[in-house]
């Protein structure tokens, strides 16, 4: 599961009112290499909560994104492979996602994250 | 690399992954990739961002959509669900035989994504669970799942409409196959209330089931929109015969993998 993802996940708890962003706890983390399209960065750019985004990050073991962003850092090619790197290349493996309000695990296996509920959830 | 890229390709049958639980390729998977092949040219002037694929079975029809689109280089991200673990298992194995990639998700229609992907989806695929069965074999696990659709199997038709209606973008694109016995006319007056044209963009009929594959669009512009009044009658017309019966149980290709 990329960060991309992540940043558009939410707890879908029923009765859950602020299920986003789930937490990270991350138990293996893998990099793959893609090649980079600055349009689709900067498309993303926009629709990304970066605050979410950037502790996401940090729960992976990747510091390098600056706390805070605006469209002009766009510009900087440092900048947009850093935001590629964190957006696209990393990819969390093996771990959970954790409802910010309930606590509810959710498993990340083989990449794939888990969102079904039991039916006591839904 | 230019003549490659010409070629268009789609998932092998030989490379696409399988499991007991998990919904073969069969002439319905077929048909809705072969309506993005047919429809190839536009959706490389679409120039989508996001596609998404919900109920991704085998994984034939999103990795074949990557091979048609492209990846990262093109600037397109992938992003599959199913309600079915093992079947996003399998899908996982069918996309990695094809070395391309998608973002998968276990989760039932889109649930955990409506919020935050709302208005971001540039093509959506849609292969659901079409067979009309009785009520309570809707949701039940394993491959099940993924043909039984309740009363004129629209039960779950019906639940990932509104859904489509929320995740497509602006310009949004909607495949989905149907079954005759569906009512796709009565689908598109329905999606045209929400705003949308649609279109036949493959249409297959076998001695077991008749498919159509219907492509749904934002209608924004107004000529478009009355050059679409013709072509929605024009469905309307199509589907005129079906369903003769609402409760048909006629044989699909979704019912022989049924155990």
């Amino acid at each position: 599961m990329r960060l991309l993802t992540h940043n558009m996940l939410s707890s879908n708890i029923k009765g859950v009112v602020n299920g986003f962003p789930l937490r990270i706890e991350a138990e293996k983390v893998v990099e793959k290499t893609v090649e980079m399209n600055g349009e689709f960065l900067k498309k993303m750019f926009e629709k990304i909560d970066w605050k979410a985004f950037v502790d996401a990050s940090w729960a992976m073991g990747y510091t390098e994104l600056p706390e805070e962003a605006d469209s002009s850092m766009l510009d900087s090619d440092e900048f947009l492979n850093r935001f590629h790197h964190a957006l696209l290349e990393l990819h969390l493996e093996e771990g959970a996602l954790v409802c910010p309000e309930t606590g509810r695990r959710f498993p990340v296996n083989k990449g794939i994250p888990n969102m079904l509920l039991h039916e006591d959830e839904v | 690399m230019a003549s490659y890229k010409e070629l268009p390709r789609t998932a092998q049958i030989r490379l696409v992954s399988s499991h007991q639980e998990v919904y073969e390729p069969c002439d319905d998977s077929f048909a809705l990739v072969d309506a993005l092949l047919a429809d190839r040219n536009n959706l490389l002037e679409h120039h989508p961002t996001l596609c998404m694929e919900i109920g991704c079975g085998s994984g034939y029809v999103i990795t074949s959509l990557a091979l048609i689109l492209g990846q990262e280089a093109s600037g397109i991200n992938y992003i599959a669900t199913d309600i079915n673990p093992h079947a996003v298992k399998v899908t996982r194995e069918t996309l990695e035989a094809h070395g391309v990639g998608a973002e998968l998700i276990v989760t039932d229609i889109a649930s955990g994504l409506e919020e935050r992907l709302t208005g971001l989806v540039d093509v959506m695929v849609v292969n659901p669970p079409y067979v009309p069965t009785p009520e309570d074999e809707v949701g039940v696990h394993g491959i099940t799942s993924s043909w039984a659709g309740g009363e004129n199997g629209r039960s779950v038709i019906d639940r990932i409409l509104p859904v489509a209606d929320r995740l497509l973008s602006e310009k949004g694109w909607l495949y989905m196959v149907t079954l005759t016995a569906n009512n796709p006319s009565e689908i598109c007056n329905q999606m045209r209330k929400k705003g949308y044209a649609s279109k036949i963009v493959v249409q297959r009929s076998t001695e077991e089931e008749s498919l159509h594959i219907i492509k749904f669009w934002r209608d924004l512009d107004k000529e478009v929109n009355e050059s679409d009044q013709s072509a929605s009658g024009f469905i309307g017309s199509l589907f005129a015969l079906g369903p003769l019966l609402s409760y048909w149980r006629g044989t699909t290709s979704k019912q022989k993998q049924q155990k």
